[in-house]
């Protein structure tokens, strides 16, 4: 990684290195049965909706979550609903225009659910679910990218954090929601059209951001190395 | 890099101790003071024992004052804490009486330091009136709660509240802990100190030597459970799974704990628990001194399986530290356990004592699963429950306080 260089066009401006880190925050909302849920979830700020799908990267979990977002877990492990779980769990947020318009499909699928049942699931006090937000810290590294060649050598470099805000938070900032690599690569026309559809294709919902890293790292790789560049 | 700062590097990555050079690069130089009620002993010293030298280390300018008190001040607030934990205590009014002056006192003294700083980090109720003591504060004044607070006995936290409130935020473990306060409630989980005698990495024939020391027996599988005598724990649960697991496999139980406490609960439990193993030349109930941190440590790399089998727990920092040292754990399904114990990936969470039976039987009888279950555990600790982490999430908090209750601080320029 190399120190920022001389001016280049707008579209291939060298790949700034950012990082962030998380911090969470309680909401003071919880839920102990589906209907407080929906509650909650009409009631928190928007940033906890944030959370609970993208946030809980930077949070202790395990390489191989069943769901891919905290919703649908608590729904599964908490109130056994299994097939809400599952319509909850394919909700792809950034198949949706805000984070607003993503609070109004979970509260929908949810209240059909409540339609259809004669009761209201419920859970244990000692296994509600807390609604939390959180606070993300933006920071410079200093660091580029020159080219794109330079991506393998870069981010098995990167922190966590950093892939984190590249790869994961970058979904609700570029235009088609993908990952800031990606955008990069449009710089170039469409010299990287096949790498960036193979970044693309990486899922990042069901692994650690370790193991997210070590997965971009080896599509590099495989272009830049295994001589498909 | 500072050696101290390389020393973590070695253990918790690189990467991670870039991470905390670059989020402290804005806070640099800023005074920061911690106040807590002592400076050794408990886990509050202990853990600002090592991130009051990383803050240093960071370019942060940090102090860290430790209040001083009374015996009645300390029968107040050791009342505070069973109260935060849901016991309920009465408080008489010379017991507030000397908590306040001790608090007036104390805030007197350090009140240059405390109102010229820029942050002040008061940890657990002992020192929380020092805001009111300090009118002219320029800094932001943060409330640190290492207590299990999801059910605070009403009448006492009604009056620590008033302390609290006026805090710019406050610190809890877990969401569950959090309480309804005028102000932002970060949540911030403990860790652990790979770097300290409880956690560092020992020489085989130390491990080795707790075999000698407490007549265990090095062919047997060893499963242990490291707590006080206390029912929470529950240590005759322990036993209880022990003996029903011993029916289908060979296997030793150690439970070890601290000595005699003033808990007069305790020594009943204790009673208890070693007329309940009496009859087991394999259960071995184990007194030991509070600074038996190696003893411990051995102990924990000397098991086959841990067990942390609580009916209720604040985080389980016991089961924190049997993981990073590769062991599965079988523990209550309960408080901190929920976060560390993924059911089935990093050992197994249990309700009863017949759950935690099968769960000895099955990593026995399947040591492939048992290993593969510790490397796991570990890895989920140096990922999340060091010191290393803790140090991160205080720096974006303090990065948080200075913006606001924004959501998102960009500090790129």
């Amino acid at each position: 990684m190399a120190e920022q260089s001389d001016d280049k066009s707008p579209l291939t401006q060298p790949f700034n290195i950012r990082d962030c880190t998380l911090v969470s925050m309680a909401t003071g909302y919880s839920a102990q049965n589906l209907r407080e849920f929906k509650e909650g979830l009409l009631r928190v700020p928007k940033g906890s909706i944030y959370h609970h799908f993208w946030g809980r990267f930077l949070e202790p979990q395990f390489d191989e979550p069943e769901y891919s977002n905290d919703f649908s877990a608590w729904v599964y492990h908490r109130l056994n609903e299994k097939a809400l779980a599952e319509k909850l769990s394919v909700i792809d947020p950034t198949d949706y225009e805000d984070i607003e318009s993503v609070r109004q499909e979970l509260v929908e699928r949810i209240e059909d659910r409540l339609y259809e049942n004669e009761f209201v699931p419920w859970t244990r006090a000692d296994e509600q679910f807390y609604f939390v937000r959180s606070q993300i810290v933006v920071l410079d590294t200093g660091r580029y990218l020159e080219i794109p060649s330079d991506l393998p050598s870069g981010v098995p470099e990167m922190t966590i954090g950093s892939i984190f805000y590249h790869f994961i938070d970058a979904r609700k900032r570029t235009e088609d929601r993908s990952d800031d690599f990606s955008a990069w690569l449009t710089g170039w026309g469409d010299t990287y059209n096949d790498l960036r559809l193979k970044l693309r294709a990486v899922d990042p919902f069901f692994s650690s951001l370790k193991e997210l890293r070590f997965t971009v790292t080896n599509v590099l790789e495989e272009y830049f190395v295994g001589g498909n560049s | 890099m500072n050696e101290l700062l390389d020393s973590y590097a070695e253990v918790a990555g690189r990467d991670v101790v870039n991470h905390l050079c670059q989020l402290a690069v804005p806070l640099k130089g800023m005074k920061v003071v911690h106040v807590n009620s002592t400076k050794e002993g408990g886990g509050v010293a202990e853990i600002l024992r090592k991130l009051v030298p990383m803050m240093e280390a960071l370019g942060l300018d940090v102090k860290w004052e430790v209040l001083e008190g009374s015996p009645d001040f300390y029968q107040c607030t050791k009342g505070f804490h069973n109260a935060i934990q849901g016991f309920p205590v009465e408080l008489s009014e010379s017991m507030l009486d000397a908590y306040q002056t001790v608090n007036a006192e104390n805030a007197e003294e350090l009140r240059p330091v405390l109102e010229e700083a820029d942050f002040v980090i008061i940890h657990d109720p002992q020192p929380a009136p020092f805001l009111s003591f300090c009118p002219n504060r320029r800094g932001k004044w943060v409330w640190r709660c290492h207590i299990d607070c999801s059910r605070p006995y009403r009448p006492v936290w009604k009056y620590l509240k008033k302390w609290i409130q006026d805090y710019d935020a406050s610190i809890f473990s877990l969401a569950q802990f959090a309480q309804l306060l005028p102000h932002p409630q970060y949540l911030i989980a403990p860790s652990i100190d790979p770097l300290s005698e409880k956690n560092i990495n020992l020489p085989e024939e130390e491990i080795m030597g707790v075999f000698d020391q407490f007549g265990l027996k090095p062919d047997l599988p060893l499963i242990l459970q490291v707590s006080r005598f206390d029912r929470f724990k529950d240590p005759l649960g322990v036993i209880e799974a022990y003996k029903q697991a011993r029916k289908m496999v060979p296997l030793q139980l150690v439970l070890a704990g601290g000595g005699a406490t003033d808990d007069p609960e305790g020594e009943k439990v204790l009673d208890e628990v070693r007329k309940a193993a009496e009859d087991n030349e394999d259960v071995h109930v184990l007194l030991l001194p509070p600074d038996a941190h190696r003893t411990i440590n051995a102990l924990q790399r000397a098991s086959d399986i841990v067990l942390q089998k609580s009916i209720k727990e604040g985080f389980g920092l016991t089961v924190t530290e049997a993981m990073w040292k590769g062991k599965p754990v079988i523990g209550g399904d309960t408080g901190g356990i929920r976060l560390q114990v993924v059911d089935h990936f990093t050992g197994f969470r249990v309700r009863s004592p017949e759950g935690a039976a099968l769960r000895i039987r099955y990593l026995l009888h399947r040591m492939d699963r048992l290993e593969e279950m510790g490397t796991r555990a570990r890895r989920l600790v140096l990922e999340n429950f060091l010191l290393t982490r803790h140090l991160r999430e205080y720096l974006a908090l303090m990065i948080g306080v200075l913006h606001g209750l924004e959501d998102r601080i960009d500090m790129v320029q």
